[in-house]
C-alpha cells in the first residue's frame, strides 16, 4: 500500500523578511500619528519623497545588477528604510535632502554592499549621515511643537507642501517664527552658557522628561516597539541594551551632579533614543547576531549616544553610534560567538 | 628597447598600472588635495616632476647603490628633488604653494614614487625608467586632475576656479555653474566616494573591453 509522503519540513514558518517588514511599518504608525499631531504634515510629505526615492533606487539597482526588481520591492524593506529616513529628519525638509538621503542609503549602503542580508551599515542611517554632512543648515531647522503657547505660529497643508518642493518658506514667515531649539538644543547650549539643568527645564518647550511633543512621540513608539517584541519580529537584547548603555552612564553622572548633568528619563525621551532602541538599532541585518553580541552591540550604542550628547558637537548621536557599533559588529560577532553544544569553550569554536 | 616599448611604458602607467586606479598608491595626497581641479593640476605636476627625475636618477645610480641601504638613498635622491620642485613652486607660484601647504613637501612619503624606484627604476635602463616615470606620474596627474574636477563641480558647483594661482593673472572665479553645492563632495568623505567611483568605472570599461575582446 503507498502512503502519501511529505519531505521535511513539515511545518512551514510563517515569518518571512515581508511580514517582518509589514509589523515594523504598523509598529510605526501610532508614532507617525503623534508626529503629524505634534509637528504638522511635514512628515507625510518626506514620507511620500523617501518612499518614491527608496522605491525606485531599489528597482533601479536590480535592474542594473540584472536581477528581479518586483522581488526585492515585494519585501518591504525599502520602505521600513524610507520610513525610518522620514522620522530622522525634520519635518520641514526640502525634497532634494530627503531624496539625496534614501537614494544614497539604498544605492551606496544598501546595493553597492550586494542588497539586503549583506549591508554592513544601516542604510537609512548612512542615507541620514551623508544629509547631515552635506545640508547641515536644512537639518537643523525643526519647527516647534504644538505645545499651546502664544506666539505657535504653524505652517498649513499647502505652505508646508511649498516648502518641501521649493525649499522657501511663506512671505510673512521667518525662520524663526515657527523653528524652535529642540530639547537636547537648548539643554546643550544652556549648559554651554552655565545654566542649571532646573532652569533649562523650566522653559516653555520642556514636557515631564523630555520636550513638548517629543516624549509622547517616544511614548507611542515604545508602545509599537513593544508590540513587535511580543509579535517576536524583534527580541528585548538589543533595546535593553541600548537603555542600560545610555541610561546607566547617565544615571550615575545625574546622581553625582544634577545640577550640570541632565536626567536619565531626559535622555532617553529626548531626541531619537527610543526611535533607535526599538526600531534602528534592532535592524537584523547590521546588527550582532547571537543574543550576547547584541546585548554587547546595543550598550555600546546606547554608551556612544551618551558621549556624543554629553562630550560631542552634535546635539544627538544616534546615527553615528549606530554607523560605529555597525562597523564593531564584525569583532563582537567574532567574541561572543556561542559555544557549541558538546564541546569545550575553547575547542568549540568554528 | 624600441620605441613600441616605450608606448608601452607610457600606457601601463596610464591605464593597466595607473598608480592611483589600480595599485592604490600614493592615496594620502590624493584625497586630500583634490578639492578643486588646480590643485590637483598643481599636485599632479610636482608630483610628475619629481616622479621622472627620481626614476631616472635612481637608474643611473642602481650599480653603485648597495642593497641593503637602497631605502634610505631613494628616500634621499626623492628628497632633495622634492625640495627642489617646493622652492620652484614657491618661487613661481606663490598662492597655488599656499593652497597646497604641506602636501608639496610631503611628496617626500608618496610611496607611488619610492614604488618606481623599488619596482623599475631599479632594475632598467634610463630611458626606459624616464618614460615609466613620465607614464606613472601623468596617470598619478591624470587622476588628480579628474577627480577634482568632479568634486569642484559637485561640490562648489564650478568649474577651474582659481586659475590664476598656476597661470598668473587676474583671480579668476572660474566657470560657475551654480552657486554651492554638494558640501559633502568637498569634504574628505567625498574624497573616498570619488575615487571609489573611478576605481569602479575603471573596472567597468576594463571588463567591457575584456567582453568584447572574447566574442
Amino acid at each position: 500500500m503507498e502512503f502519501e509522503r511529505h519531505e521535511a519540513p513539515h511545518m512551514v514558518p510563517t515569518a518571512n523578511v515581508a511580514r517582518m517588514m509589514q509589523q515594523v511599518l504598523l509598529a510605526l504608525v501610532p508614532a507617525a500619528v503623534a508626529h503629524i499631531w505634534f509637528f504638522g504634515p511635514g512628515l507625510v510629505f518626506n514620507l511620500l519623497v523617501a518612499t518614491a526615492a527608496c522605491v525606485g533606487g531599489e528597482a533601479l539597482m536590480m535592474r542594473l545588477r540584472g536581477r528581479p526588481a518586483v522581488g526585492a520591492l515585494s519585501d518591504y524593506s525599502a520602505l521600513v528604510t524610507a520610513a525610518l529616513l522620514a522620522f530622522a529628519l525634520p519635518s520641514l525638509t526640502p525634497w532634494w535632502v530627503t531624496a539625496t538621503g534614501a537614494l544614497f542609503g539604498i544605492v551606496v549602503a544598501k546595493h553597492l554592499y550586494g542588497g539586503i542580508g549583506f549591508n554592513i551599515f544601516n542604510p537609512a542611517m548612512a542615507g541620514y549621515v551623508v544629509v547631515l554632512v552635506a545640508f547641515p543648515m536644512h537639518l537643523n531647522l525643526w519647527v516647534a511643537p504644538r505645545m499651546g503657547d502664544i506666539d505657535y505660529q504653524f505652517l498649513t497643508i499647502l505652505q508646508t507642501l511649498t516648502y518641501t518642493v521649493t525649499g522657501s518658506l511663506p512671505d510673512a514667515l521667518t525662520y524663526d517664527d515657527i523653528s524652535r531649539a529642540t530639547p537636547l538644543d537648548a539643554m546643550k547650549s544652556g549648559l554651554n552658557d552655565l545654566r542649571t539643568t532646573v532652569e533649562i527645564r523650566s522653559l516653555p518647550i520642556m514636557g515631564d522628561f523630555g520636550g513638548v511633543g517629543w516624549e509622547w512621540i517616544g511614548n507611542f513608539i515604545a508602545i509599537g516597539g513593544f508590540w513587535l517584541m511580543v509579535r517576536k519580529v524583534i527580541r528585548w537584547h538589543i533595546p535593553l541594551g541600548v537603555g542600560a548603555g545610555l541610561l546607566i552612564p547617565a544615571g550615575i553622572m545625574w546622581l553625582l551632579s544634577p545640577g550640570t548633568e541632565p536626567s536619565p528619563g531626559f535622555h532617553m525621551f529626548s531626541g531619537a533614543a527610543l526611535l533607535c532602541a526599538f526600531f534602528i538599532a534592532t535592524d537584523p541585518v547590521s546588527a550582532a547576531a547571537s543574543p550576547k553580541g547584541r546585548l554587547v552591540y546595543g550598550a555600546g550604542i546606547g554608551f556612544l549616544i551618551y558621549a556624543i550628547r554629553t562630550w560631542g558637537a552634535n546635539v544627538d548621536g544616534v546615527a553615528f553610534a549606530v554607523l560605529i557599533m555597525n562597523m564593531a559588529v564584525p569583532a563582537i560577532d567574532r567574541i561572543t560567538r556561542p559555544r557549541i553544544v558538546g564541546h569545550s569553550k575553547d575547542a568549540g569554536t568554528l | 628597447m624600441t620605441s613600441g616599448h616605450f608606448i608601452d611604458r607610457l600606457q601601463t602607467g596610464l591605464w593597466q598600472e595607473n598608480p592611483g586606479l589600480v595599485q592604490l598608491l600614493g592615496l594620502c595626497p590624493l584625497l586630500a588635495v583634490t578639492s578643486t581641479f588646480i590643485n590637483g593640476l598643481g599636485l599632479g605636476v610636482a608630483t610628475l616632476l619629481v616622479l621622472t627625475c627620481s626614476n631616472v636618477l635612481v637608474s643611473a645610480t642602481r650599480r653603485w647603490i648597495l642593497a641593503e641601504i637602497r631605502v634610505p638613498i631613494y628616500v634621499l635622491i626623492i628628497a632633495s628633488l622634492v625640495t627642489c620642485t617646493e622652492l620652484i613652486f614657491k618661487a613661481w607660484f606663490p598662492a597655488l604653494d599656499r593652497s597646497l601647504g604641506i602636501f608639496i613637501p610631503l611628496i617626500v612619503t608618496n610611496c607611488a614614487i619610492v614604488a618606481r624606484a623599488e619596482l623599475f627604476a631599479s632594475r632598467n635602463g634610463i630611458v626606459a625608467s624616464f618614460f615609466d616615470g613620465l607614464g606613472m606620474g601623468t596617470g598619478f596627474a591624470l587622476l588628480l586632475m579628474a577627480i577634482g574636477f568632479f568634486r569642484e563641480l559637485v561640490g562648489k558647483g564650478s568649474l577651474f576656479a582659481d586659475f590664476h594661482m598656476l597661470f598668473g593673472g587676474e583671480p579668476l572665479a572660474g566657470l560657475v555653474l551654480v552657486d554651492g553645492g554638494w558640501l559633502l563632495a568637498i569634504l574628505p568623505p567625498g574624497a573616498f566616494f570619488s575615487l571609489a567611483l573611478a576605481v569602479a568605472l575603471k573596472n567597468h570599461l576594463d571588463r567591457k573591453r575584456d567582453a568584447a575582446r572574447k566574442t
